[in-house]
């Protein structure tokens, strides 16, 4: 059982009980707003972050709208997002950003703005300014829209040192990704001259995909599946795979323990910011 | 020798590039050199070729913003904004209110003379005009352009710039012309300012006292006091000029004054239909005879 499996899995932990906490919440008429979980792919921020963390890199990253657990992952204070989902000014994004447009300044993660796939581009540009290693979320969808694909090959041209990363849950809202096209993200990356790799949300996998990330744009098509629907309105399958599940199942006693303990932190973290209203 | 509006806009941009930051646009360095305005530098200048994904430059370009290179983007016909805006309008003027991280970035968007179909044709400076987040200025003249340069380096803001070719030629400095009791106060803006001048003098030889109160900043919009004793001193109320639609920029303006002083303001701008290529089918802005037809007709 390596480190890294252990890591990964106290990242997941935190997005998963975070989100199962925001979810019941959800069910208690708790929000004001919609909110986008992100429970059941969790696995891919989590292992990317532990791979940052292991390669000694400190990227910019720049969020997509399903995004608490790229927020958690990166190491964003969870204490600002609980206050930003309760629509406080001392939240991560002064109460503005809801649950779609979370950012954090200290941990250099950009919010979103809402439209769909923009952070593809606003990336691009900023990395070509700062020519410092950026990852960028996208979803399925967003990963069609025309300008996520004209960035993408700017990004190729300019050499510039990115991972763009699409959280293929293989839906958007209900629509499967087979009634919307007949091709695949990493194939367009290599059609724009750039890296292009599949996998699945394995943590094992994306750590071997990202061996040499930022030797120029590269992009992962991570293949998952999301536990529920934007605002938890619904379930697609109760029995749908979940990786949180299954490595907490093959990780064992200490990944249980883990996860019993961060469901405790994340509880008293809800109350404690709760207790100041 | 007095120096053009293309000379200024030219010395500006090396200026800008020699300081560390950088110009994007599509097409930069073909022949001509948009207009002229640019100076012969490359990217290794900081002139900087996107590709001729439009959407997704003004993406990029608010991406450079927001890591603070303060970029200018040149957008070579107006009209293109209806997909060059989206990202700048949705990202870059929200940025400082949602994340307060500013997007500073100068957008020049250049409206040609006509002739050249539906869609590149005149100015669309309403569509950033409704939105927050943006200054929407159209100088006309050499130190109205150094002066918005110079406001927009000192401010975190997104600058429309709505620049006209007609303009680039201009070396002279335009000023209001503003009578004790006039007839009527035309308010233009862009290339209009132009075609109002020529239409006061004209109508001063009938007789007729036509004030011109030029416009520069078309948001925000301040109706300065001379301005409103101008409106309230006039026979026959006011008429703002635009080289864009009227259901735009010139309504919301003309309705700004109406509410500050009780004179009626009418509107005269691109006529509400689109435009061909031919001359019989064109949509040109009011040009000075037209303009004189107006005024003639209201009073």
């Amino acid at each position: 059982m390596s480190n890294y499996n252990i890591n990964v899995f106290k990242r997941a932990s935190l997005n998963r009980n975070f989100e199962q906490y925001v979810f019941e919440g959800i069910q208690n008429r708790m929000f004001k707003f919609p909110i986008y979980l992100s429970a059941g792919q969790e696995y891919i921020s989590a292992s990317i972050a532990e791979v940052m963390s292991e390669k000694n890199i400190d990227p910019n990253v720049f969020i997509q709208h399903r995004g608490h657990s790229t927020y958690l992952s990166f190491d964003a204070p969870i204490e600002e997002l609980i206050d930003e989902l309760l629509g406080r000014k001392t939240g991560c994004a002064n109460g503005m950003g809801g649950s779609a447009s979370i950012h954090s300044k200290p941990k250099n993660i950009f919010g979103h703005d809402g439209l769909m796939g923009s952070q593809v581009p606003i990336a691009v540009g900023h990395c070509y300014k700062t020519n410092h290693p950026t990852i960028v979320y996208m979803g399925d969808a967003s990963a069609e829209e025309d300008y996520v694909l004209g960035a993408l090959g700017w990004a190729s041209t300019k050499n510039l040192p990115m991972l763009f990363v699409v959280e293929d849950n293989n839906l958007s809202i209900l629509t499967e990704k087979r009634v919307r096209r007949n091709w695949e993200m990493d194939s367009v990356a290599r059609g724009f001259n750039m890296r292009g790799m599949q996998t699945t949300d394995d943590p094992e996998s994306i750590k071997k995909c990202l061996e040499n990330v930022f030797d120029g744009p590269m992009l992962l098509n991570v293949n998952t599946h999301r536990k529920y629907w934007h605002s938890g309105a619904g379930i697609d399958d109760p029995n749908t795979f979940d990786r949180y599940e299954h490595e907490m199942e093959k990780l064992g006693d200490v990944a249980k323990q883990i996860h019993e303990q961060t469901k405790i932190q994340v509880q008293e973290a809800w109350q404690k910011q709760l207790d100041k209203q | 020798m007095a120096k053009t509006v293309r000379q200024t806009i030219k010395e500006i941009t090396k200026k800008h590039l020699d300081s560390g930051s950088r110009c994007y646009g599509q097409c930069l360095t073909a022949v001509g050199w948009v207009g002229g305005t640019l100076p012969e530098l490359y990217e290794e200048d900081g002139m900087i070729e996107l590709s001729m994904a439009d959407v997704a430059g003004g993406g990029i370009v608010t991406g450079a913003a927001l890591a603070g290179e303060r970029p200018i983007y040149v957008v070579r016909y107006q009209g293109f904004q209806w997909y060059n805006s989206p990202i700048i309008a949705n990202y870059a003027m929200k940025s400082k209110e949602i994340w307060q991280r500013p997007c500073p970035l100068l957008i020049r968007s250049i409206a040609m003379e006509g002739g050249i179909g539906p869609v590149a044709g005149s100015s669309h400076h309403s569509i950033y005009q409704r939105m927050p987040g943006v200054k929407v200025v159209s100088p006309m003249t050499p130190e109205e352009y150094k002066y918005v340069y110079d406001q927009f380096m000192k401010d975190d803001d997104v600058y429309y710039i709505s620049e006209h070719r007609k303009s680039y030629d201009n070396t002279e400095e335009l000023e209001n012309i503003i009578h004790d009791e006039a007839d009527i106060t035309l308010f233009p803006i862009s290339v209009t300012r132009f075609a109002a001048q020529e239409a006061a003098r004209n109508l001063e030889e009938k007789g007729l006292k036509v004030n011109v109160v030029h416009q520069l900043w078309i948001k925000p919009f301040d109706f300065k006091e001379e301005w409103q004793r101008a409106l309230s001193s006039s026979k026959h109320g006011g008429i703002v000029l635009d080289d864009d639609y009227e259901e735009g920029a010139a309504s919301s303006i003309a309705h700004r004054m109406m509410m500050d002083v009780d004179k009626k303001v009418r509107t005269f701008c691109l006529r509400h239909r689109t435009a061909g290529f031919h001359p019989t089918v064109d949509n040109l802005p009011p040009n000075a005879l037209e303009i004189e037809e107006k005024i003639l007709e209201i009073i």
